[in-house]
């Protein structure tokens, strides 16, 4: 290299940042996570909470705001790390345990450990998440620092060694970091698991000095929320990824495609982005080579369709958001018609790392097909609701009933709905498949973007495959014949079914749509879409003909097949809690004091099912929605 | 360019350009391919119709013809059991949001879906599809010409006949999934925008959707 060496620059400034952050752990500091989740939960209350309480105290501590730490169960969260101690994190905070905390552990010397989650260094007071089934089989790679770190400070990430995989590849060669990549079989994590050194190396031999880098940020899917976390919590990581990724296929300039509904990701990596700038990271000249590469946000409005590549490549352009075929790839002719690299958030993740560690390092993690690591928002009836992380190759077993320390309040697993509205329903047969991009394929899911749903007894399935499938009929662009009439088309189907309407051959004129939505599709939003109905199908077939022939939905879901009725030898005259919780005036009092439902007038909102009490549980639901007619006589 | 590249297409060897599209080098030969939403000179196809399916040696799933590229010694099915049920399907879908009143149709004996039934022998009704009956306003605001969306079958041709044929961009899609549409500049009936009915748009329509008035 000509004048100035990379990686001493680099050094220089991870000296300095380090510095200064080793100059703050000389306090106690308050670590709050208030990335979207924590938000949501009333993060933004506790830490003000926080600083009244060590201002009030005038304490000398800083409270900081960290992103998400994946534990969503328990938000609001925070660490303490006070020196002297080891950094513990406590869930469940309120204004009252704020007030605790403070007293008790900031201004006195008692960690609380009643209310600690777990320790976050190995000490001999307190376990820590890794003594935890869940940190038995979790490993965090791309989530390590989520909620560790300052997002809002480049010093925090460069003290940690952000950055250096950078400085690294800077001073070797373009092609080095390219063979790294490829070397890894990093698959894209979008879903597809398309290996990311292949499709760079395509975008490499495309046509043109002018290439462009694009990250995927536009999380579509109902209950994934992993690539907003990773934007609000360790933005640099996604950052660097690109900017390796640029400095190997030779583009200058970079976007990051984030969904306008994620405002605090915008934000987040908008100050990044400045930050990385200002310290000569991004921009002219990066660490003082010759190699120049800028980012730009690029704000999606929020369409499902935009996920898709082209899709995204058309709305960035100017153009609605609509899927092209392909041939020609992205890769060939991308945005502005130029090559183009477009990978997931999670897969520039990983760069860093690999090219950091090695792709050596990177391939002993996870099975030798799908290396790394494999990110879920573990969500549904699951204790441990949260972002985890584990190596590919994990059972989804081990996954729902370790990590996840299985359903709540002894419920029964019935189904998992893995990979959004694109994957597939998985049965309690399935449980034993290894997570990997193959082997989820093989049994009907995906691993999509992550998305895992954990259904109980109480799921209908039918109603399920319905749910997604009208997401993906509302997403559809409606470019195409298959999408735009074959998933309304289906959805009606369902709809009916759902309504105990249809018979065999509805059951399989849907199926054989299905799989003519499947293979005949422009794009991969209307390929995929029939995976819901295709799984739910092949594994729970039962439960479509109890519809269909009983009329009669299993799950007590589907509200035109079932009624509500009170057990009267459940029910206590001297209680009258339901007639009051039911807004249509249809629960009556016999003449025997009992209550009794007017079907005609009932909503069948459940209303008076939760209202009634524990001891007398008398309210429930039938289906099919038959009464028993004889009792009902009876009692007149 | 003179040099020409053979493509066998159901067992028939056949001379195409490098670099076109299949679909194009089978109809030039008399090899017919329903289709309706393709272009010939649009660079990258819409590929929209999902009609033209065929089945390629050595690719596992049927292709549509519009997106793929002849190649020296490709060898072309058109028809086959996985394709016909694409196509019936496809067309069965098209039929569905389609108005079928065939007899008062002005383009009835002179419509691609009546070719496509006779040619594939897939029955002109609905059949296993309920249809979805939707209802439009009629505009026939023009002097020479109307616009009948319960038959438009969203295949685009006109939107390019009247934007590279016209230069007048009056016609463009709009809306999304189910509800997708082709519609005017602000919705408005063509007589009220820059029309100058030099009717294009209605030679271009495959189907009734935009016809001659009589008289």
């Amino acid at each position: 290299m000509g004048k100035t060496n990379p990686q001493e620059l680099y050094d220089k400034m991870r000296d300095q940042a380090q510095e200064l952050v080793q100059a703050g752990k000389d306090k106690a500091q308050v670590f709050v996570g208030t990335a979207t989740c924590g938000l949501a939960a009333g993060a933004q209350q506790v830490k003000e909470n926080f600083v009244n309480e060590i201002e009030a105290k005038s304490l000398d501590a800083e409270v900081i705001e960290v992103g998400c730490l994946g534990h969503c169960y328990a938000e609001p969260l925070a660490v303490i790390a006070k020196p002297g101690f080891p950094p513990v994190c406590y869930g469940y905070l309120d204004e009252g345990l704020v007030h605790r905390l403070v007293e008790d552990f900031l201004a006195g010397d008692d960690p609380s450990y009643e209310y600690a989650l777990a320790a976050l260094e190995r000490n001999d007071e307190f376990p820590t998440f890794e003594d935890f089934p869940r940190g038995v089989y979790e490993k965090k790679l791309i989530l390590e620092n989520c909620g560790f770190t300052d997002f809002s400070k480049i010093e925090s990430y460069i003290a940690n060694d952000g950055y250096s995989a950078l400085a690294k590849a800077l001073s070797e060669k373009p092609e080095q970091v390219l063979e790294e990549v490829k070397a890894a079989n990093l698959r894209g994590r979008g879903g597809a698991g398309f290996p990311a050194g292949i499709k760079w190396e395509a975008c490499v031999n495309g046509s043109g000095d002018e290439k462009y880098v694009i990250c995927n940020a536009d999380e579509g899917d109902p209950g994934a929320f992993m690539d907003r976390s990773i934007l609000e919590s360790d933005p640099h990581l996604v950052i660097e990824g690109m900017i390796l990724c640029a400095f190997a296929v030779g583009s200058h300039q970079g976007y990051l495609y984030i969904r306008a509904e994620y405002p605090r990701a915008v934000k987040h990596v908008r100050e990044a982005i400045e930050q990385a700038r200002e310290k000569g990271l991004l921009g002219s000249s990066i660490l003082g080579t010759d190699f120049s590469f800028d980012l730009e946000i690029f704000q999606g409005s929020g369409a499902f369709i935009c996920g898709e590549a082209t899709a995204l490549v058309n709305s960035m352009e100017g153009k609605m958001g609509l899927p092209e075929s392909r041939p020609p790839r992205l890769v060939e002719q991308g945005f502005r018609k130029k090559p183009t690299v477009l990978n997931n958030v999670k897969t520039f993740a990983y760069v860093p790392m690999i090219i950091n560690r090695g792709a050596e390092w990177f391939k002993a993690i996870g099975t030798p097909e799908s290396p790394g690591t494999a990110v879920f928002s573990l969500v549904g009836k699951i204790n441990n609701t949260g972002l985890v992380e584990v190596p590919m190759g994990t059972t989804l077993r081990q996954l729902i009933e370790e990590v996840g320390d299985g359903l709540p309040n002894g419920r029964e697993f019935k189904a998992v709905q893995i990979g959004g509205p694109s994957g597939g329903c998985l049965p309690q047969s399935s449980l034993d498949v290894p997570i990997d991009f193959d082997s989820l394929h093989e049994a009907g899911a995906i691993m999509g973007s992550g998305g895992l749903v954990v259904m109980d007894q109480d799921d209908c399935m039918v109603a399920v495959a319905r749910y997604f499938l009208e997401f993906t009929q509302h997403e559809s662009c409606g470019k195409c014949t298959f999408c735009r009439l074959g998933t309304k088309h289906m959805l009606d189907i369902l709809t009916a079914i759902t309504r105990g309407q249809g018979d065999a051959e509805t059951l399989q004129l849907l199926k054989e749509l299905s799989e003519d939505v499947r293979d005949g599709s422009l794009c991969n939003l209307g390929r995929t879409a029939p995976n819901p109905v295709l799984t739910t199908l092949k594994y729970f077939e039962d439960e479509y003909k109890a519809h269909i022939e009983e009329g009669r939905c299993p799950a007590l879901v589907c509200r035109d097949l079932l009624l509500y009725y009170i057990e009267p030898p459940k029910c206590s005259k001297l209680c009258n809690v339901c007639v009051g919780s039911c807004p249509t005036e249809a629960i009556y009092t016999r003449d025997d004091g009992l209550k009794a439902i007017d079907q005609d007038k009932c909503v069948k909102c459940d209303n008076c099912r939760k209202a009634c009490p524990p001891e007398y549980s008398a309210v429930i639901k039938l289906s099919p929605p038959v009464l028993p007619a004889e009792k009902e006589r009876k009692a007149k | 360019m003179s040099e020409h590249i053979t493509v066998n297409i159901d067992d028939q060897e056949i001379k195409a350009r490098p670099g076109d599209k299949l679909l194009w080098a089978a109809l030039e030969n008399n090899i017919y391919i329903p289709h309706l939403c393709a272009i010939k000179e649009e660079k990258r196809p819409n590929s929209s119709c999902r009609l033209c399916f065929v089945e390629i040696e050595g690719v596992s799933r049927p292709v549509t013809a519009c997106s793929r590229q002849v190649q020296e010694g490709m060898v072309v099915k058109t028809r086959s059991p996985q394709v016909d049920r694409l196509v019936k399907t496809a067309f069965e879908l098209l039929l569905s949001d389609h108005n079928l009143n065939c007899r008062e149709c002005p383009a009835n004996r002179n419509c691609a879906l009546q070719k496509i039934a006779k040619e594939r022998g897939i029955k002109l009704k609905h059949n296993r599809l309920k249809p979805f009956n939707r209802t439009f306003e009629l505009d026939d605001s023009p002097d020479e010409f109307a616009l009948d969306r319960s038959r438009c079958v969203l295949c685009g041709q006109c939107v390019w006949a009247d934007r590279v044929g016209a230069e007048a961009w009056i016609f463009g899609f709009a809306k999304r999934g189910i509800d997708r549409v082709l519609t005017t500049f602000n919705n408005l009936p063509l007589a009220e925008l820059s029309c100058n009915e030099c009717t294009l748009c209605v030679d271009a329509c495959p189907v009734g959707a935009l016809y001659y008035k009589k008289d």
